[in-house]
């Protein structure tokens, strides 16, 4: 049980892991924050700056900023959904691989 | 004459009649799905089958069937009519409902089902004592599926009478007797099943309804909303943001239940499960998200759509919340035919979306409060199986009485206090759980408990329920009181006018302005004096989710801190290692 113990905290002290958590921590927070940032703004916009939004776009006739902006959000954050991935895909996994093996010996 | 008008638009839709084609449509979705259901049956032994589809679910899978829990009748119906009636300020709503699944992705979903099995009380009470966790995450996760259940079954009940002429009653004893069936035959895997089905149904109708509608306006979305500024009333302010966000705290309240409220919906969590991996449950994230804001750019345009082909004065006319543009757009453009199949499609809706939360509820009662609480973690599959079964019906009768109970009540705030209570109850708990390693049990418990008692009491106390429901017929004495004053008031104000003929000098204008202004003055205090009359809301916000997330997180953190567990905290080193890289998951 002791010796099976200290494995986990061997592993948790290794500089692998504590890469491969800290990297997963910073792309977590950072993406987090991008969302808040993208959706309190638009919210934000619209409670503070309501004639911007209402700007037509300029040869676009009748279409207002705002309708590429909402939608643009939308959008974003399926983007940011899908940087996550790319992410995780490329490094997560194989920095997740590392770890297992050393685990495994 | 608007009585003439009126049966004369009711007599260009099939809407709220007995729909041949309607009901064909969607008896052949209910045979297909219990065909699916009885398939199910025969792989549904063990509880990972009842409750995770036995891990058979890929990514893929997984996101269409995270999407449909997601897209409701009401999000589809409503949406479309809130944007056919509002404009623009529908768009700014429909935002608001996909931006929580991006948190759920960052934030909870590897951590959860690496940790996890059946339920997220099993990544709270991972490293915790079992018992007082899992009763207050049952508590959390039932009152949560409870209320949502209620505004489904509500809603189900308006809108199948809206579309099929069915009673209300009927309609929900249909909803609840084949939500019943599927879960509690074909569980987990049927459920996914049944989920997945709708989810294609709703976006390739929705897909189809755009496309025709663009159809009609060349293809070209300037065309589209050239067309709605001058189709609506409101002409240009159309396309600007309205009334929707006047008090920024109050959108902040509303954002923020929204956003993380998302990320603790026991019935999404639960999907989770169903996957074989981590990786999985991350794909199915990414595929929920593109389909669900692809799903709501479908119905802003359908929205809009309906403004400019069918026009507001019919919406309205059949329903004054514009719950019928997405129904009556389908039938100025595809007919009866295509009426009757989105009919159909909205009834599959609601049906799956109602059998995912009765899942996640029964589950909640027997994994968590039978195998966790009663009887300590020692429990047969068998028995968990049993007893899942049993909470199934037992939910499913509730549901059903509750949703005749609260017949043509407004429950619109329901679905506003899911949200506040997911957000305040589950997830802060959740959240600290996975990051926190001073995380205690009595921090978790006590962080659950304030969660929700918070969130319901700062909701009744809210002017939604305080003002709109429980002082409703004063709300009302006053606003007609007003209504009479303001009357009054135009009425003196023609008659005075009425003086104003052609050749008058200046001076007798004058005279008539200064009069009418004189009324207009006369008026302004008696009107603000019966204003002041109006009952006010003890608490200001319409949505608590910004105070209640706040004293739950507050509350968790400030207990655990008073008190801490070593022996939670040893424990820490075991979970992070789990929840990174997943060694030892449930497979």
């Amino acid at each position: 049980m002791s010796s099976k113990k200290k494995t986990v905290h061997e592993i948790l002290e290794d500089e692998d892991f504590t890469s491969l958590s800290g990297q997963k921590n910073s792309i977590s927070i950072i993406l987090t924050v991008l969302e808040l940032v993208l959706y309190f703004g638009f919210i934000a916009l619209i409670a503070f700056n309501k004639p911007f939004l209402a700007q037509k776009i300029v040869g676009e006739g009748a279409t207002t900023i705002g309708i590429p902006i909402a939608v643009g959000t939308i959008l974003l954050s399926w983007v940011l959904t899908g940087v996550y991935i790319f992410w995780a895909n490329s490094k997560y996994d194989s920095l997740v691989k590392k770890v297992k093996e050393k685990i495994e010996g | 004459m608007p009585q003439a008008q009126q049966t004369a638009q009711a007599a260009q839709t099939m809407i709220g009649q007995a729909n041949p084609t309607a009901i064909m449509f969607f008896v052949l979705f209910v045979l297909i799905t219990l065909g699916i259901t009885w398939w199910a049956a025969k792989r549904t032994r063990t509880t990972k089958d009842f409750y995770a589809a036995g891990r058979s679910i890929t990514g893929f899978q997984n996101g269409l069937a995270l999407a449909g829990d997601y897209m409701s009748a009401a999000s589809f119906l409503g949406i479309a009519g809130l944007v056919s009636t509002k404009g623009y300020d529908g768009l700014i709503y429909s935002v608001g409902w996909l931006v929580g699944w991006p948190i759920v992705m960052f934030l909870i979903s590897e951590p959860l089902r690496n940790l996890g099995k059946y339920t997220f009380a099993d990544v709270v009470a991972y490293r915790l004592n079992q018992r007082p966790i899992r009763a207050a995450a049952a508590a959390g996760s039932l009152v949560v599926v409870l209320t949502y259940l209620i505004a489904q079954m509500v809603g189900a009940g308006t809108l199948i009478k809206l579309m099929f002429g069915l009673p209300f009653e009927l309609a929900i004893v249909i909803t609840g007797a084949l939500m019943i069936s599927y879960v509690l035959f074909g569980g987990m895997i049927a459920t996914t099943w049944v989920q997945i089905i709708k989810a294609v149904l709703l976006l390739g109708g929705a897909t189809l309804l755009v496309i025709l509608t663009l159809g009609k306006l060349n293809f070209s979305y300037v065309n589209l909303f050239n067309q709605a500024a001058t189709a609506t009333p409101l002409g240009q302010k159309f396309l600007e943001p309205g009334g929707l966000v006047t008090s920024p705290v109050d959108a902040f309240s509303l954002g923020l239940a929204l956003m993380f409220g998302t990320a603790g919906l026991p019935h999404i969590l639960m999907r989770f499960y169903t996957v074989p991996d981590a990786k999985a449950a991350r794909k199915s994230v990414f595929v929920a998200t593109g389909f669900i804001g692809y799903f709501y750019i479908l119905t802003v345009t359908i929205g809009f759509g309906a403004a400019v082909l069918v026009g507001q004065k019919v919406i309205m006319g059949i329903d004054a919340g514009g719950n019928m543009a997405g129904p009556l757009l389908a039938e100025a453009l595809g007919g009866n035919l295509f009426l009757g199949f989105l009919s159909a499609v909205a009834f599959a809706t609601i049906l799956a979306v109602v059998s995912g939360l009765t899942l996640a509820g029964a589950s909640a009662f027997s994994h968590d409060l039978f195998v966790g609480v009663i009887r300590r973690g020692q429990a047969s599959e068998k028995d968990e199986v049993k007893v899942a079964k049993i909470a199934t019906v037992g939910l499913g009768a509730t549901a059903i009485l509750l949703g005749i109970l609260f017949k043509g009540q407004n429950v619109a705030f329901l679905v506003g206090l899911t949200f506040a209570i997911a957000a305040s109850a589950n997830f802060p708990a959740l959240l600290m759980s996975i990051t926190w390693k001073k995380f205690t049990t009595a921090g978790a418990v006590t962080s659950i408990y304030t969660g929700l008692i918070v969130a319901v009491i700062l909701l009744i106390l809210s002017p939604t329920v305080w003002v709109d429901i429980v002082h409703k017929s004063e709300a009302a004495a006053v606003a007609k009181q007003v209504k009479t004053i303001e009357d009054a008031t135009k009425a003196k104000i023609a008659d005075i006018e009425k003086q104003r003929v052609g050749g008058l000098n200046a001076a007798k204008v004058a005279e008539i302005d200064a009069a009418i202004a004189a009324v207009k003055k006369d008026a302004e205090p008696q009107i603000k004096t019966a204003k002041e009359q109006m009952p006010k809301a003890i608490f200001p916000l319409k949505n608590p989710g910004i105070y209640s997330m706040a004293a739950a997180f507050l509350i968790g953190i400030l207990v655990s801190l008073m008190a801490p567990d070593k022996a939670a905290e040893a424990k820490f080193e075991g979970e992070k290692l789990r929840e990174y890289i997943g060694i030892g998951a449930e497979d």
